[in-house]
């Protein structure tokens, strides 16, 4: 493996420029299956660890701004930020152990581009925009416009997130859920971050198709108020956002399901349209077990 | 007493094999190793091409025609070859080593080796018979009855009238469950190292490596290697974790870091990385197990009919035993006059399954407390109610006709576990919680069950076990052993028992590296015997040492052992000494013969085994347990979590509190995993998902408190009165959850993992897509026939 070591940003951005260089910022990911992955090793590597122009985050009256090289650690660290973007914290918490979360960073989450990133859905949910910069000069894309497909992107390969930017609102619903095969160091199986402002809804959902993606249907069943009274009611608008398989960790049937009951046991309690009454499940309380005791 | 290894465990001083440098003594650098494996189920080997690209020669390569002995791993079939030769029956299966001073290097080899396979038909599932073309065993029987090609093993137990019984029972209950297959997840993966010592017809083979048993390794290497024992040498380092995973798998391993070793003339060091250990190594058996019990209208039972199948994987591994152990518990803890029991383990294209923690009876009480809360639905009985109207009394006979006569008091274990849970309030409050809960749902079960703990019937007798413990010159004494320590505190307990015995304080107690040519052969490190067995061999030798020093059993404190000890040497010195002078050979100092005391097998007295008939006394001693978990549901995901768990035991005597506790703990932990997450994703028989990322095992988080209390009722033929200890736990677990969620959720679980996908199934087993805004979910109770259709058919066929 060969690894260039910029200490600025111009100087990896020339370096991009002129190579099939691939950036490294925490390296979490390449990590994953390094000695497996001998293709791996014979790529050449930007390490990003020195560009000060990517450290650092900035939350304004108006935006926060992550720094291409922000860590998920320290969004969890700052209190200020947790404030302002709650699920960004959840988020972060839920991403491998605490050793992962200071490593990790949320721009290499972004260009990882994995259908289960935990970092993805909560950015989307806020209306993230991406600065993306190269030698050719500065683009700025809306985050959920930034994937075309499985791993596939609106980045060229000489191109860097120099900063994400997220908009401050304020927000009346902010929820974000992972479902995992266990409690901590899971791959999610089903996600979603969900928000309400003066933008509108916003549904995010992960591992349910190929890329992280906004649900646009749910959204327009959320924002026109329709009646919906049980989690099979969010079907058919979520079968027109999302596209889930079946894979080693969990089968298309149950992410299609379980997102539509997560969706719904958590919309049921905010939204006037959900459910038979506020209180009451869905579901037929069970008839106790009619044994006897002793 | 404190763990004696625990701090250097703790403080990563602790050296495993992947951490130790090979000797290279002058014969060059060690190389590392690794294996070309089969990429077909089944097929016959056309041709084996090394790519032009790679400079071969820096290679050491290694077939089947560099074994010097036969090409067999040494086991109880001796079917499974050592590198397959022209045929494969498994993915993953090795055809051929390489050796490199780079493992880069040697990963690139590998995927440049490429192996011609003609594919072959494989099985997959053993439920199905297989066709003509699939028969891979049982092929050289000329009357070969129908049902009988690829059993590799089949035990029957027959007791009373079993048809008479049911020709006048009260009630018939029917039921098929199944268990899936389960990997040790040892925290170190399988590793050793082999050199070689000395040159020509003198050299020794020396193997040391992560291991449980290390004569096995040492029986296997000779079959192999065609070698005496005297020219093969093996050493157990500092292993962790085996769970049975390092029983016999380790054998293969060891045989194939020789084979390279011996071509190189270099020490080579194999270790797998976590991947190829998930793949390649053995796990436990998948079963299958359907029960037709009868009973009277009380809920007696009067008649048990069960039939047991196992996937035993390519080859035959240790299947047999785990099978007849399976048997052996598959009734349970329970009385009842007329039993038959129908078993047998058959051959699949699947990895080799083997030895693991439970060794089989795990899966057969799955089927068979999980099968007692059917019976108690089906009846209208509580669950308790009807375990203890059939427990085992003193003076009651199990399946194999072995009368149990322990004094324990069943029951109390019982009593113990529901009141810790708190079983009646609990069920009550459920009641109340799952009738206002809109998402979760709770539910409360248990499991009465029992462990034989050592070697089935007369294996005990054949295994011959021998130990010795030493009298050193200053007055310290050694314990020579073959028993390891894997984490379960064999070290630990060993000075305890020695130092109890003999009066002295745990630090003049030192316990002997495993290793071929030091220690006397005390048996494998399995079936929970290590404590029991080997340990009350231990304080036999130590007997027998104060014997040799003249010292009655009682008499004399520790300080005269040590004051004995250490005039014997004195002594032994002084008389060596004056044969010199007397002789006055030119003073060829001879090395002291150690002072030893020793200790050797005997089966407690009228212990008897019927091994043709499968009848008596199974094992010297059961462990009793009931364990009770209250599991929590949640239907957005329907995921299962265990809230709170007890595990309550009689086990004889507790040796080691802390240890002991953890043991249980421990066990619990790998049953949670086994009942509810670590699910198989099979592809081509072998593991696809052989990640820890995908392959779920429980995190801390996962995991209740685990409240675990013994009772004790000395056993006297073990250590200071124990019973073993080690797999009892992993026995409770399963159906205790799998009841837990039955409770829960009126449903009615048959086959475990319940992961949340299988759970959907189980709860909204239709799927209406049709309707697209239906007002409430399908019924929630569905008793799911379906599952029993899937194998309950072509059982006992």
């Amino acid at each position: 493996m060969k690894l260039l070591l910029p200490s600025a940003l111009d100087e990896a951005l020339d370096m991009l420029a002129a190579s099939e260089a691939i950036p490294m910022a925490g390296g979490t990911d390449l990590m994953v299956h390094w000695p497996q992955n001998l293709d791996a090793h014979s790529r050449t590597y930007v390490d990003l660890s020195r560009i000060d122009a990517l450290r650092g985050y900035r939350l304004g009256a108006d935006e926060l701004v992550l720094g291409g090289a922000t860590t998920y650690w320290d969004v969890i660290e700052d209190a200020a930020v947790c404030e302002a973007f709650p699920m960004l914290a959840r988020a972060a918490r839920q991403v491998g152990a605490i050793q992962i979360q200071t490593r990790g960073t949320w721009a290499g989450n972004i260009v990882n581009a994995s259908p289960a990133a935990d970092g993805v859905p909560v950015l989307m949910a806020y209306d993230a925009s991406l600065e993306l910069v190269s030698t050719r000069g500065t683009e700025i894309v809306a985050l959920a416009d930034f994937y075309r497909g499985y791993k596939q992107m609106r980045r060229t390969h000489d191109q860097l997130i120099r900063a994400i930017r997220l908009p401050r609102r304020s927000y009346t619903i902010e929820h974000f859920e992972k479902v995992g095969a266990r409690k901590a160091q899971a791959i999610t199986k089903v996600g979603f971050a969900l928000t309400r402002s003066e933008v509108g809804w916003r549904v995010v959902a992960n591992s349910v198709a190929p890329t992280v993606c906004r649900c646009p249907a749910v959204e327009e069943v959320l924002t026109s108020e329709r009646t919906v009274s049980a989690p099979e009611g969010l079907l058919p608008a979520l079968d027109q956002d999302i596209a889930p398989i079946d894979d080693l960790r969990s089968t298309a049937a149950y992410r299609r399901r379980v997102l539509a009951r997560v969706l719904y046991a958590c919309l049921a309690p905010l939204c006037p349209g959900f459910g038979p009454s506020k209180t009451a499940s869905p579901i037929p309380p069970l008839a106790g077990p009619d044994e006897p005791d002793r | 007493m404190k763990r004696r290894e625990g701090l250097a465990k703790l403080t990563g001083r602790e050296r495993y094999v992947d951490d130790l440098r090979p000797s290279v003594d002058g014969r060059g650098r060690a190389l590392w190793a690794a294996t070309v494996r089969s990429s077909v189920a089944r097929g016959r080997i056309r041709s084996v091409r090394f790519d032009p690209a790679i400079d071969w020669d820096a290679f050491v390569v290694v077939d089947h025609r560099d074994i010097p002995g036969r090409n067999v791993v040494k086991l109880i079939a001796d079917d499974q070859p050592v590198l397959a030769a022209d045929r494969v029956r498994h993915v993953h299966e090795p055809i051929l080593l390489l050796a490199h001073p780079s493992r880069s290097a040697l990963r690139r080899a590998v995927r440049a080796v490429t192996i011609d396979i003609e594919p072959e038909s494989p099985i997959f599932d053993v439920c199905v018979p297989p066709t003509p073309e699939q028969v891979q065993h049982g092929t050289d029987h000329p009357h070969q009855e129908p049902g009988q090609e690829n059993v590799f093993k089949r035990l029957a137990v027959d007791k009373g009238d079993v048809d008479a019984a049911f020709a006048a029972a009260a009630h018939i209950v029917d039921g098929t469950y199944a268990t899936g297959s389960q990997e040790h997840v040892y925290l170190e993966p399988q590793g050793v190292i082999a050199h070689i010592e000395g040159e020509g017809d003198d050299d020794v083979v020396v193997v040391s490596g992560s291991m449980q048993c290390p004569f096995y390794v040492q029986g296997a290497l000779m079959m192999a290697l065609d070698r005496e024992a005297e020219r093969v040498r093996v050493v157990q380092t500092s292993t962790g974790g085996g769970f049975g995973g390092k029983e016999e798998f380790p054998s293969g391993l060891a045989i194939h870091a020789a084979l390279l070793a011996l071509k190189a003339r270099r020490p080579v060091k194999l270790i797998y990385d976590r991947g190829e250990d998930l793949e390649a190594s053995t796990k436990r058996h998948p079963s299958w197990v359907r029960h037709r019990t009868a009973l009277d209208a009380d809920g007696r039972l009067l008649a048990q009919d069960i039939d047991i199948v196992m996937d035993a994987g390519a080859y035959v591994t240790l299947s047999p035993v785990v099978l007849s152990r399976g048997v052996i518990h598959a009734a349970g803890p329970y009385r009842c006059a007329n039993v038959r029991i129908r078993g047998r383990c058959v051959l699949s294209n699947r990895v080799p399954f083997g030895a693991f923690r439970g060794f089989g009876a795990p899966q057969t009480l799955f089927a068979c407390e999980r099968h007692m809360d059917r019976i108690a639905h089906q009846l209208g009985l509580d669950p308790v109610s009807l375990r203890r109207v059939n427990l085992l009394r003193d003076g009651d006979s199990t399946a194999t006709s072995q009368t149990i006569r322990d004094g324990s008091d069943r029951s109390a274990v019982i009593d113990q576990a529901l009141a810790m849970a708190g079983w009646y309030e609990k069920r009550a409050a459920h009641r109340a919680f799952n009738a206002t809960e809109p998402w979760l749902r709770r539910g409360i079960g248990l499991a009465v069950f029992h462990h034989g703990a050592g070697f089935t019937g007369s294996g005990e007798v054949y295994l011959d076990s021998r130990v010795a413990v030493a009298g050193l010159p200053d007055g310290r004494v050694e314990v020579l052993t073959a028993a390891t320590e894997m984490g379960q505190g064999t070290i630990t307990v060993f000075t305890q028992l020695a130092a109890d015995r003999l009066g002295l304080p745990p630090e003049d107690v030192l316990i002997a590296q495993p290793d071929t040519a030091r220690v006397p052969d005390s048996g494998p490190t399995v079936a929970s015997r290590t404590a029991m067995i080997v340990g009350r061999l231990v304080e036999r030798a130590c007997d027998d040492l104060r014997d040799r020093l003249g010292l009655g059993p009682e008499a004399s404190s520790g300080d005269a052992v040590r004051r004995a000890i250490i005039a014997w040497h004195e002594d032994y010195a002084r008389r060596e000494q004056s044969s010199r002078d007397e002789t006055r050979d030119g003073g060829v100092a001879t090395s002291a013969p150690p002072l030893l005391g020793q200790a050797r097998y005997q089966a407690p007295p009228g212990v008897l085994w019927d091994d043709e008939r499968y009848r008596g006394d199974a094992y010297g001693a059961f462990a009793w347990a009931t364990y009770v978990a209250e599991v929590e549901v949640d239907l957005r995901t329907y995921s299962a979590r265990v809230i709170d768990f007890v595990a309550v035991q009689e086990i004889g005597k507790v040796l080691n509190e802390v240890l002991a506790r953890g043991q249980i703990q421990g066990g619990v932990v790998q049953g949670i995993g086994w009942a509810l997450s670590e699910s198989f994703v099979w592809r081509d028989g072998a593991m696809a998902n052989a990640q820890l990322t995908n392959y779920v095992i429980p995190t801390s988080d996962d995991v209740p408190s685990i409240r675990v209390a013994f009772q004790e009722n000395p056993y006297p033929h073990g250590a200071q009165g124990a019973k073993g200890i080690g797999e009892l736990p992993m026995d409770g677990p399963g159906p205790a959850i799998a009841n837990a969620i039955a409770a829960a959720l009126d449903v009615d679980p048959c086959e475990i993992p319940l992961t949340p996908e299988t759970l959907m199934d189980l709860i909204d087993p239709i799927v209406d897509d049709a309707s697209p805004l239906c007002d409430a979910d399908p019924a929630l109770n569905n008793r799911p026939s379906a599952t029993e259709g899937a194998h309950g058919g072509l059982i006992g066929s």
